[in-house]
């Protein structure tokens, strides 16, 4: 099936999903992404790669972080940002989601980063914009979050540099997450020869250990001698009703205590993509304590994302990145 | 009129027929098989030479769009693809709007069919009023108005107590009960098959014990009110083999699949194509082969072209968003052949799944060629290919997964009444 995230030549044409991308590709963001975090540290963080393009972030889901992150990134490279909440104005008009690309395109703006509320919807718009165009899924229902999956494995490579003698737990809501998704993809392409998700039932989705991932129930066994955990964002909705009982259950079987870190490696890492439920998903002393490696993730984000843009809009200008 | 359609190779299933016959017809009836009726003279001759001749099919499930839902279908377009496609006799659910719950409406449906003279329509009634699960809709009326059964279309009936009893009134008369087997609660929501390729796109599952659970309870009521039910499109594994014990065990029960059903799986959705959207979802591999399996040893009884025009605006959005259905009267001869062809199954066998056991569930007179029968007759070549191509298509409806295949087999005349009401030019 052909991929629609690579062009004929097999470059990056669009940045949709991890699945189905080759290592090489993921190598040379992570390694284009490390002469990007030099620049946040210089005196003058830009750096001309995108002058003269326009980014477009279109997010028909509000975010304010990851908006944010995508904007330095583009800003840094000397694009011009335009940010637009479709949530809040046209898709409350009932203008369909083509509609609103198609006012965009006419904008002749060159790369839209999208978040949308639908799995797909972002592969749905990269099928309908022109060539010219590149798209990056900033997050799509539950389906992916490919620049959050990449700057998690960027971090776990910073700290251990040895991806193919790792073993990693995800530890949560996996079944309504795209980042659990594109963190499970990343890790396995990159060659992590052990992934583990560790969750109750009911938030595990079917079929998931075919995604290439071990299954565990409890953090006893499932954090043995791991290296990296994965916390996962727990939704406040889902904090009752048939999925869990209780928040507190929740914090009681699968929140990330000192105590069950003790499980892991002494000198394993502890990850979570934000925003953070303290004292449901995550202890605060474990979440500020030594061993965490939350707000490294965050600044890695913005060497990723300059990565990715700088990649995408080398292809644009006919070259290699 | 008298038409002789000659040097065709017959298949009648429910006569037991195929080879190599002449068929002559006068004054609308099959007036002869093989050898010439006493003083016929034919003002028309068809050649059926190289081609089959059979009767014309029987579709379980057409939907219409009418009334209601003009903007994606009428009568006119959608009995013009029929005749396209060579199916003279079809029933069409009664998700309408207004759903199909009054006879005055049947009646409506059943008298601007009969004025297109394209197709006999057999409505299903609803069999709860507005399909709401909650009150029983006044059969005997529907049935005299023109209904050969009574449907939840899409929607469950969740009070087991209202199911109950919807049974045990229709078993007073006798009339069959035709559902597609979803547990409500299990499906709520889901636009996939709950497996591998729902949880790598993301999408909300519908898990196939949402279809086994609920087959288990029909046929235990169909069973405890000795009811006649028809499970409409059945998906899965688990499906096919609850009701392989349940005719064994004499429940009378009977099946079908629709055609999409019998060649795609899950795996077909592939980037999110919003053509893969379908109700039931697409399963898995194994649940498609054991629904050809089911075909092939007369667990299932019939395919259905589950056909549901939706218009580009409908289906052109993420897809979960996206309408489910797809378009198909003109796409169920050759689907089923192909069914046939990949299981080494016999053209014979393929036909009688869309004739004369169709005709057998819905109890009407069709589906055979019989002397003195209607001449409803579709005659097809078998090897012709040709490309779906949605500027082609009769239906109003251009939406479907096929779009682009070439398929093998294709509608070269279609009679109704010793009418001809299709040819292909």
């Amino acid at each position: 099936m052909h991929n629609p995230q690579l062009d004929a030549n097999g470059k990056l044409k669009h940045l949709l999903t991890i699945e189905g991308l080759p290592k090489k590709i993921l190598t040379q963001i992570l390694d284009s992404a490390e002469s990007f975090v030099g620049v946040a540290e210089r005196d003058i963080k830009k750096v001309p790669l995108l002058r003269g393009k326009t980014v477009c972030n279109i997010f028909f889901e509000n975010s304010t972080r990851t908006r944010t992150t995508f904007e330095i990134a583009a800003k840094r490279l000397s694009a011009d940002v335009i940010n637009l909440n479709v949530g809040t104005s046209s898709q409350s008009k009932g203008e369909t989601i083509l509609d609103t690309v198609d006012n965009l395109i006419a904008m002749h703006a060159d790369m839209f980063v999208v978040r949308h509320g639908q799995s797909g919807a972002v592969h749905f718009i990269a099928q309908h914009v022109p060539d010219n165009i590149s798209v990056i899924n900033a997050g799509d229902g539950r389906h992916a979050h490919p620049t959050q999956g990449l700057l998690d494995v960027f971090t776990v490579r910073r700290y251990k540099p040895d991806m193919h003698n790792l073993r990693v737990a995800l530890v949560g809501d996996v079944l309504h997450s795209r980042v659990a998704r594109s963190e499970i993809h990343a890790l396995t392409t990159l060659g992590v020869p052990e992934v583990r998700v560790i969750a109750p039932k009911t938030l595990l989705p079917a079929g998931v250990e075919k995604l290439g991932v071990q299954v565990f129930h409890d953090m006893k066994t499932g954090l043995k001698d791991v290296d990296v955990i994965m916390m996962l964002r727990l939704q406040n909705e889902r904090m009752t009703g048939a999925l869990l009982p209780s928040a507190q259950e929740y914090f009681k079987t699968f929140g990330l205590t000192q105590e069950k870190l003790s499980y892991a490696k002494p000198d394993a890492i502890v990850m979570h993509p934000g925003p953070m439920n303290r004292g449901v998903e995550i202890e605060s002393h474990v979440a500020d304590g030594s061993q965490s490696v939350i707000l490294p993730q965050v600044t890695y984000g913005i060497a990723v994302r300059m990565a990715v843009m700088a990649i995408l809009a080398g292809r644009q200008a006919g070259g290699g990145a | 009129m008298k038409i002789h359609i000659k040097n065709g190779h017959l298949i009648d299933p429910k006569n037991k027929i195929d080879t190599k016959r002449d068929v002559y017809i006068a004054a609308g009836k099959i007036a002869g098989i093989g050898s010439v009726p006493d003083g016929f003279v034919a003002n028309q001759t068809i050649d059926a030479t190289g081609l089959v001749v059979a009767p014309g099919f029987v579709d379980l499930s057409a939907r219409l769009r009418e009334p209601g839902f003009e903007h994606k279908a009428t009568l006119k377009s959608e009995l013009l693809a029929a005749a396209a496609g060579g199916i003279t006799s079809l029933a069409c659910p009664p998700d309408t709007d207004p759903v199909l719950d009054e006879p005055g409406l049947v009646e409506m449906l059943k008298h601007r069919a009969k004025q297109l003279n394209l197709a006999h329509v057999y409505p299903l009634g609803a069999l709860t009023r507005q399909l709401e699960g909650k009150l029983l809709t006044e059969m005997c009326e529907l049935t005299e108005a023109g209904c050969v059964g009574f449907s939840q279309a899409d929607m469950a009936i969740t009070d087991t107590q209202v199911l109950w009893r919807a049974f045990e009134y229709a078993a007073t008369f006798g009339y069959t009960i035709f559902l597609r087997a979803e547990d409500y609660y299990l499906a709520k929501d889901g636009v996939a098959h709950d497996g591998e390729i729902a949880s790598r796109l993301g999408l909300k599952g519908i898990p196939a014990a949402a279809e086994s659970l609920a087959i288990a309870s029909i046929l235990r009521i169909a069973h405890e009110t000795s009811t006649r039910v028809h499970l409409c499109r059945l998906s899965t594994a688990e499906g096919v083999e609850l009701v392989r014990t349940a005719k064994k065990q004499g429940v009378q029960v009977s099946a079908d699949v629709s055609a999409q059903h019998c060649h795609l799986t899950d795996h077909d959705v592939g980037y999110f194509n919003a053509q893969a959207n379908l109700k039931p979802p697409l399963r898995s591999p194994r649940d498609k082969a054991a629904l050809c399996q089911g075909l092939k040893d007369g667990t299932i009884d019939a395919i259905c072209s589950d056909h549901t025009p939706v218009d580009d605006d409908a289906k052109l959005l993420p897809f979960a968003e996206a309408e489910a259905g797809a378009t198909g009267l003109e796409l169920l001869l050759p689907l089923t052949l192909k069914w046939a062809t990949d299981n080494k199954s016999t053209s014979f066998d393929a036909i009688a799944k869309i004739t004369s056991q169709p005709a057998n569930i819905l109890g009407i007179s069709g589906g055979h060629l019989s002397l003195n029968a209607d001449a409803d007759i579709a005659i097809f070549n078998a090897s012709q290919e040709w490309k779906v191509d949605a500027n082609q298509l009769k239906s109003q409806g251009k939406n479907t997964p096929f779009l682009g295949l070439t398929l093998a087999g294709r509608v070269q005349y279609t009679l109704l009444h010793g009418q001809i009401t299709y040819q292909n030019s």
